[in-house]
């Protein structure tokens, strides 16, 4: 798992580029999980090259979601992959987070 | 099931099974979601094994067999343990209390159970199987 960070004054883009697994989503936590992120006003995560999902890549989502919320980040997803998509339908995810098409949607909430 | 593999006990395996499961699933000419949703299950499975089952111990080693027998896939996942997974210990989580707690882990069990039509574990002395089913068709 590849990670791309781009900043902009409010907000930041985090560009996963591989798999998200039990093995590696350790990469993630540590990125969402540094105190400095919640300063911005939304994280957007750029999913175009991310080619699989599992329950420890969604569970690092889930476990940091209401502390984004509490902090008055939004958590948004864009450019998903139908595959990685369908995983978080399957559970109601997407219910529970913002997933859009794109970035220019993911920029413009 | 004459498609089989062995691996250690380690994380580093678990795409080493992805691959074989998805390589194998490909002759089938399945849609992309369908192959994803059923590499995911094993997946799941294979990493609780490790990880709880097995505690990410190297020298402990799965067997996993898999086949297609009328339009149905099945995958045998096979250890040596006396920690062996209970299927009737397991309640289908509340994802928004999981949100709310900020819970990790746990929604692996409910990901494979909503895939799979039949997840099946069996326990024999120290052998313990687990047996996924989907049909293809």
């Amino acid at each position: 798992m590849k990670i791309t960070q781009q900043s902009t004054e409010n907000s930041l883009t985090l560009s996963l580029d591989g798999e998200l697994d039990a093995s590696s989503s350790v990469v993630l936590d540590t990125e969402l999980s540094k105190p400095e992120i919640l300063r911005n006003q939304k994280v957007l995560i750029n999913c175009r090259q991310l080619n699989y999902i599992s329950s420890a890549g969604l569970g690092v989502f889930i476990s940091h979601l209401q502390r984004f919320q509490d902090a008055g980040v939004k958590l948004v997803f864009f450019n998903m992959q139908e595959k990685v998509h369908n995983v978080f339908e399957i559970l109601g995810l997407d219910s529970l987070m913002t997933i859009v098409p794109s970035e220019a949607e993911a920029t413009a909430i | 099931m004459e498609h089989a593999i062995r691996i250690s006990c380690t994380r580093r395996n678990l795409k080493v099974v992805r691959d074989f499961v998805s390589e194998f699933l490909l002759r089938y000419h399945l849609t992309d979601l369908l192959i994803n949703q059923i590499v995911l299950a094993v997946d799941e499975v294979v990493a609780n094994l490790i990880i709880h089952g097995n505690g990410e111990d190297e020298s402990q080693f799965l067997d996993v067999r898999v086949g297609v027998v009328n339009q149905e896939f099945g995958i045998e996942i096979e250890d040596t343990n006396l920690t062996s997974y209970s299927p009737t210990s397991y309640h289908e989580p509340d994802l928004q209390e999981y949100v709310r707690i900020g819970k990790k882990g746990g929604v692996g069990m409910m990901l494979v159970n909503r895939i799979m039509d039949r997840v099946e574990f069996t326990t024999v002395g120290a052998h313990n199987v687990c047996r996924l089913y989907k049909k293809l068709r």
